[in-house]
């Protein structure tokens, strides 16, 4: 595997909490795509980790903008850019709150239009600058400041509802496999258009589990089959081998709920909801690559 | 060239002869002919830009915020819940200090669903770093919105500017037009703060109390520097094209015992009505107020006042009455009217001037 750019976008003076995966990948977002960048964030917690002015740990421009706005603004960036002759990379790096919930309309209208940028959604699956409160992206059973007693309802599946967008680009990703997401970021910003990536973001005190355990808790996720790597090129499904293995040969789903405090007391029906949720995505996924090869 | 054209194709045309870059816009009525004649220009090809055809008004204003940034000039129009609706990026707008232009057509607030002439839709963004203007003819909508884009991109000002124009009353109406060859009236468009890539910069990072004073006493400075660009740009404009506004229009003021104070088309039925009042041997006058924000200073020392607001701020009143009362020593007779696009004839308006008591407040056609 090639070495990453040895250049740091990220310094290491963050705000961000220990054990912030967050933080992490955008370290690798950025290594990819290099200091010809617009990041654009809105309210979400890299709004608070890039620094406090008139300082900043990032070297690359930021604009900062309102929790909805994310991908219109980048519409209107794109367009500029483009209209002078810059390739500049606009890059949306927002929260699972700002995507899936407030930032939804924005974000399908930019796919829909056909804007040439990359949205990341870094997803640890609830408002985690607020404190943990409860988002369209928590998983079921899991407890957050506002689902005290563990979340009702499913995970909103935001991949889907992007993928009927027919984006020339989407993929997930997690934070606890950086090379990939490196490389995922690279082939996204060489394909002209709107781009997705989908990026699950373990956090230590929005899942209650160490900080030293980040990577972990990443991997576990993958390797248990709840969160399953892949991409979407023009359409066509590759999963990454490392899920393949996970859904023929998947670790026990307890061991991924056990270590976070937020899955402490799950229910038997909130666990077997998990469970169908990611058989239900196996399959389709399994199915949709089988017809795209 | 003398031509005619509705209020709605006067300010299309106005922002065509701006060169903007991007324009990103939503319909709403009484708006929309604005935003598919601008649709149609670039269609054609006669204005090259980027028509950004957004899913909301949020997305309107933050799509020309992100132009703005990236160094485009940038235009959108829109109206009542539309306005409403990107109240949030209209600080932001104002906040980051990009100079974008905006026509806000006037319109009534739901509910019950009204899509005729008010003022309350615009009156609702005082506080967020706009300017504001409004016209009263065909002519001066087109006007203020070139005009619009010289102040808002001065580096003494670098603050949005909205230009209001009264729905249908001014939207849908055809008057003759005086079109102008712009020329360099308007230079072409440098952010000093645009995005660079090559120095990388935050943009609105988190700002701590300790400097986050700072930003808004700069906003207030530009907006106290903007009377002098306005009153600049409009001396230039006059210079250049032979037409004259300033912070108001008078008409008939200078020995008047009564002034009435009104904006957009309100302002002109009032000169009607002086003409009517000063044949009856009442000594009455125009004052209509253009420049809503920044306020201007008015010299109204020494006469009565009847300000006409199309406008309420509930709990409170009128809010150009009260503005005029706390900017001057007036002490106005308030009158409500014009909501909703009630109609307001000179009669009326003269009616308002015979009645007038100092202090009081009325509601046109309320009668309890």
């Amino acid at each position: 595997m090639n070495p990453l750019p040895s250049e740091e976008y990220v310094y290491k003076c963050t705000t961000a909490c220990a054990g912030c995966t967050s933080s992490l990948s955008l370290r690798y977002v950025l290594k990819a795509a290099g200091p010809d960048t617009v990041l654009v964030v809105p309210a979400c917690c890299t709004s608070v980790l890039q620094g406090v002015y008139p300082a900043t740990a990032m070297n690359v421009t930021v604009y900062n903008i309102a929790f909805a706005a994310a991908a219109a603004t980048a519409s209107g960036m794109a367009a500029a850019f483009r209209r002078q002759g810059r390739p500049t990379n606009v890059i949306c790096y927002a929260g699972d709150g700002g995507t899936v919930d407030i930032g939804i309309q924005s974000l399908s209208g930019a796919f829909e239009r056909g804007t040439d940028f990359l949205y990341i959604c870094y997803d640890n699956e609830a408002y985690g600058n607020t404190g943990m409160q409860r988002s369209g992206a928590t998983p079921i059973g899991a407890v957050t400041t506002t689902t005290p007693a563990g979340k009702t309802d499913t995970k909103k599946d935001i991949d889907r509802i992007v993928a009927a967008h027919g984006l020339p680009y989407m993929a997930t990703a997690c934070a606890a496999y950086p090379q990939d997401l490196y490389a995922k970021v690279k082939k996204a910003l060489s394909i002209p258009g709107p781009k997705f990536i989908h990026l699950l973001s373990p956090c230590p005190p929005g899942w209650r589990y160490p900080t030293e355990r980040s990577v972990e808790v990443g991997r576990l996720a993958v390797k248990t089959g709840l969160w399953v790597l892949y991409e979407r090129v023009h359409g066509e499904l590759t999963i990454n081998p490392v899920s393949k293995v996970a859904m023929k040969r998947p670790a026990p789903i307890e061991d991924y709920l056990r270590i976070q405090g937020r899955f402490r007391g799950i229910s038997d029906e909130a666990k077997s909801a998990l469970r169908a949720a990611m058989e239900q995505q196996h399959r389709r996924l399994l199915a949709e690559e089988a017809g795209s090869c | 060239m003398l031509t005619t054209a509705t209020g709605n194709r006067a300010v299309a045309a106005a922002a065509k002869e701006a060169r903007p870059g991007v324009v990103a816009a939503y319909p709403i009525t009484p708006q929309t002919e604005i935003v598919e004649q601008i649709a149609a220009y670039v269609a054609e090809g006669s204005l090259e830009a980027d028509y950004i055809p957004v899913e909301s008004e949020h997305s309107a204003m933050a799509a020309c915020i992100g132009a703005s940034a990236a160094g485009a000039r940038t235009f959108t129009a829109t109206s009542s819940h539309g306005l409403l609706y990107m109240h949030e990026m209209l600080h932001w707008a104002a906040g980051a200090r990009t100079p974008v232009v905006m026509a806000n057509v006037n319109r009534a607030l739901g509910p019950g669903w009204n899509i005729w002439a008010e003022h309350t839709d615009a009156f609702s963004q005082r506080d967020t770093g706009w300017l504001q203007v409004f016209v009263a003819s065909i002519q001066e909508a087109y006007d203020a919105t070139l005009m619009a884009f010289r102040i808002a991109e001065d580096e003494r000002v670098l603050l949005p500017v909205m230009v209001n124009l009264d729905g249908f009353l001014l939207s849908h109406i055809t008057q003759s037009l005086e079109t102008v060859d712009v020329g360099d009236f308007i230079p072409p468009f440098s952010l000093p703060h645009a995005i660079d890539t090559t120095r990388p910069r935050g943009y609105g990072t988190l700002t701590p109390p300790e400097t986050y004073y700072q930003f808004r006493w700069d906003m207030e400075r530009s907006m106290r520097a903007s009377r002098e660009v306005i009153a600049e740009t409009e001396a230039e404009f006059a210079r250049r094209f032979g037409r004259v506004y300033g912070p108001t229009e008078d008409y008939r003021c200078e020995d008047a015992d009564v002034v009435v104070v009104a904006l957009g088309t309100l302002g002109k039925e009032a000169e009607v009505a002086v003409d009517r009042l000063r044949s009856e041997g009442v000594k009455a006058g125009s004052m209509r107020l253009r420049w809503f924000r920044p306020f201007p200073a008015l010299d109204l020392s020494g006469r009565e006042v009847v300000v006409i607001d199309r406008d309420y701020s509930f709990g409170f009143g009128g809010v150009i009455a009260h503005s005029i009362r706390s900017t001057t020593r007036a002490e106005p007779y308030s009158v409500i009217a014009g909501l909703g696009g009630q109609e307001v004839t000179y009669d009326d308006i003269a009616g308002f001037v015979r009645r007038r008591e100092a202090g009081r407040e009325d509601w046109f056609g309320v009668s309890d």
